[in-house]
């Protein structure tokens, strides 16, 4: 077990490491950089006063030292300096973490309480109507873009409100709070909820033709009891793999969701980044963005051997 | 012959029912790309300052946008970009993950390795974040769109070809090819490629509609196919937020179709896989 933990830490470290490596080289594969952007925006043509921007953002250094420069900060906690709105890097990301964490928070907790029971429902009653309509309902949730989605219910909010939801940082009332979060997060979340209700009907007509559900139902076990007691806890392993992988994903839907709701979360923040060519920031945003999703990665493997005592790592 | 043509379609209308309606869907919007110029009634790139925002009537069927052009005419032309850019993404990255993991798992040892790994750093990136740093970095057209799209679904596509190839090596026409004489290359070529089609089939057609909805997000973000393309993410962001409340219709139908297409493709993965890959079903 902690072998297996200190192989795994060690290749989140590497991977990580490639993560910063290929990012770096893909920022600066085109020429094109933020004086050049800036110079041709505004009409200046000072080559003095570029030329100047340029060695102040350390553009005219080579790759390697530029590299060593970020890296180095980095291990010591000092990400640099926005390039655009020149304050640090860290302190523009950190506020915007939570806002997008709740909200991811929110659209798992959603995607989990609609999917798994929806989907148990559907095993129970399958080949039934019910399931039917269940089983289109979910496929039609993996087929709409989300921000889709978060349009069309600004659309109902204005039809029925007469206006649509505007973030605040302190709602006032507990209704203003789910409009402007938990009604987003919904939206995000519905994919998720459909691909957990797919995993969740399919793994639990498995586990539902094992001989040990034959077993409790023939010991006179209740239908209710099969279904819960033996069937779901058995089923639950695939959909905790799914919900590993739905967090890469997830954060996909966060980026349109969020600019969909003007939400000022660091999802939407990335494209706003990477519209100015804000080196600095793209490149921490997408190294927190990897550490989040390895870091998730390796928590679902462990969460696997409590949730199925048969898996046994590094052995 | 005839018949038995129609007694397969029968057949098979029987078996996948929901299948043979994802096939119909896709190719009405394939027939709708290839003829677009032909089925549009109007011209998706004249524009009408009268006709500006008019809603949906009996000239503009689904209304006009803005600059007073059709938004069904549109639709039917994007149908064109959209499809091109998911096939073609879906082609790139699949032929690519499909050699990779071929190679990879044929040839094995050090090269394995390195293949896994770096599909372990690709993998640890969300397929919509590694799209727009790489259309970012190479600037946006129709192609860099389609290789922005195509290069995240080549590790996944990489990893499942590989399995297979692993676990086809030990089989016996395997060991039988080559006791026959035949060079390494040539079995993995003629023997083993081949048997890693099904999966590879039923791998693109899902991917078919995941690439799709990436385009539609690039676009929508005004990172993805640039004007004058009229592609469905596009015709979202240019009416995204102030149209809600004044013209729904240019909200509603580009939607629609995105949702609609990757629906069919959805369905006809489905039932590739139930026919094709019956380990696959998850």
């Amino acid at each position: 077990m902690l072998s297996y933990l200190i192989r795994r830490l060690l290749l989140m470290v590497f991977t990580l490491f490639g993560v910063s490596i290929a990012i770096f080289l893909l920022l600066r594969i085109v020429p094109g950089n933020i004086a050049d952007i800036l110079f041709d925006s505004a009409g200046m043509i000072d080559p003095a006063e570029k030329q100047k921007i340029v060695s102040d953002l350390g553009l005219d250094l080579s790759l390697p030292v530029q590299y060593a420069h970020w890296i180095g900060g980095l291990l010591h906690g000092d990400l640099g300096y926005s390039y655009v709105s020149e304050k640090p890097v860290l302190d523009e990301i950190l506020p915007r973490i939570p806002i997008t964490g709740r909200l991811a928070a929110l659209a798992l907790l959603f995607a989990v309480c609609t999917g798994v029971p929806l989907g148990v429902i559907s095993a129970v009653q399958q080949n039934t109507w019910l399931d039917y309509a269940l089983r289109l309902f979910s496929l039609s949730g993996l087929s709409m873009p989300s921000f889709w989605l978060g349009l069309l219910i600004l659309m109902a909010f204005v039809h029925y409100f007469g206006t649509i939801p505007i973030y605040d940082r302190a709602p006032a009332t507990f209704w203003a709070w789910v409009a402007m979060l938990g009604v987003p997060a919904a939206a995000v979340g519905f994919r998720s909820s459909a691909l957990i209700m797919r995993l969740t009907r399919s793994s639990m007509l498995e586990v539902l033709r094992q001989d040990y559900v034959r077993t409790a139902r023939s010991k006179g076990l209740s239908e209710a009891g099969v279904t819960f007691d033996h069937a779901l806890r058995n089923a639950m392993l695939p959909v905790i793999t799914v919900i590993g992988v739905e967090t890469a994903f997830l954060f996909g839907g966060l980026i349109v969701t969020e600019t969909v709701f003007n939400i000022p979360g660091v999802a939407r923040f990335l494209v706003e980044a990477i519209r100015w060519r804000d080196y600095p920031m793209v490149q921490n945003l997408v190294m927190f963005i990897a550490f989040v999703v390895v870091t998730v990665n390796l928590i679902v493997d462990i969460l696997y051997m409590f949730v199925d005592p048969r898996i046994r790592y590094g052995q | 012959m005839n018949t038995g043509w129609w007694s397969d379609l029968r057949y098979l209308m029987r078996r996948y029912p929901l299948g043979v309606g994802g096939a119909v869907i896709m190719t009405v919007f394939v027939l709708a790309a290839m003829f677009a110029s032909v089925v549009a009634p109007l011209d998706p790139f004249s524009t009408n300052a009268r006709a500006s925002l008019a809603p949906p009537g009996s000239k503009y069927l689904m209304g006009a946008d803005m600059m007073g052009r059709d938004v069904l005419s549109r639709l039917i032309h994007g149908a064109r970009i959209s499809l091109a850019v998911a096939l073609g993404a879906t082609a790139l990255g699949s032929g690519f993950g499909a050699a990779l993991g071929l190679a990879s798992g044929y040839i094995g040892g050090w090269f394995d390795l390195i293949v896994q790994r770096l599909a372990e750093i690709m993998q640890s990136l969300p397929l919509l974040v590694m799209a727009l740093v790489i259309t970012a970095s190479l600037g946006p057209s129709l192609g860099n769109t389609i290789i922005a799209i195509a290069i995240p679904l080549i590790p996944n596509v990489a990893r499942v070809i590989r399995s297979n190839v692993l676990s086809l090596r030990e089989l016996p026409f395997v060991e039988a090819a080559k006791a026959t004489g035949m060079s390494e290359w040539r079995v993995a070529i003629v023997h083993v490629l081949p048997n890693t089609l099904a999966p590879l089939i039923v791998l693109a057609t899902a991917q078919l509609g995941s690439t799709i909805l990436t385009e539609a997000s690039l676009s929508f973000l005004g990172l993805g196919v640039p004007e004058p393309y009229p592609s469905w993410g596009r015709m979202l962001s240019e009416s995204a937020a102030e149209y809600v409340r004044t013209a729904p219709w240019l909200v509603i139908f580009p939607g629609l179709a995105i949702s609609l297409v990757v629906f069919g493709s959805n369905l006809l993965g489905d039932a590739l896989r139930d026919a094709l890959d019956p380990r696959q079903r998850d």
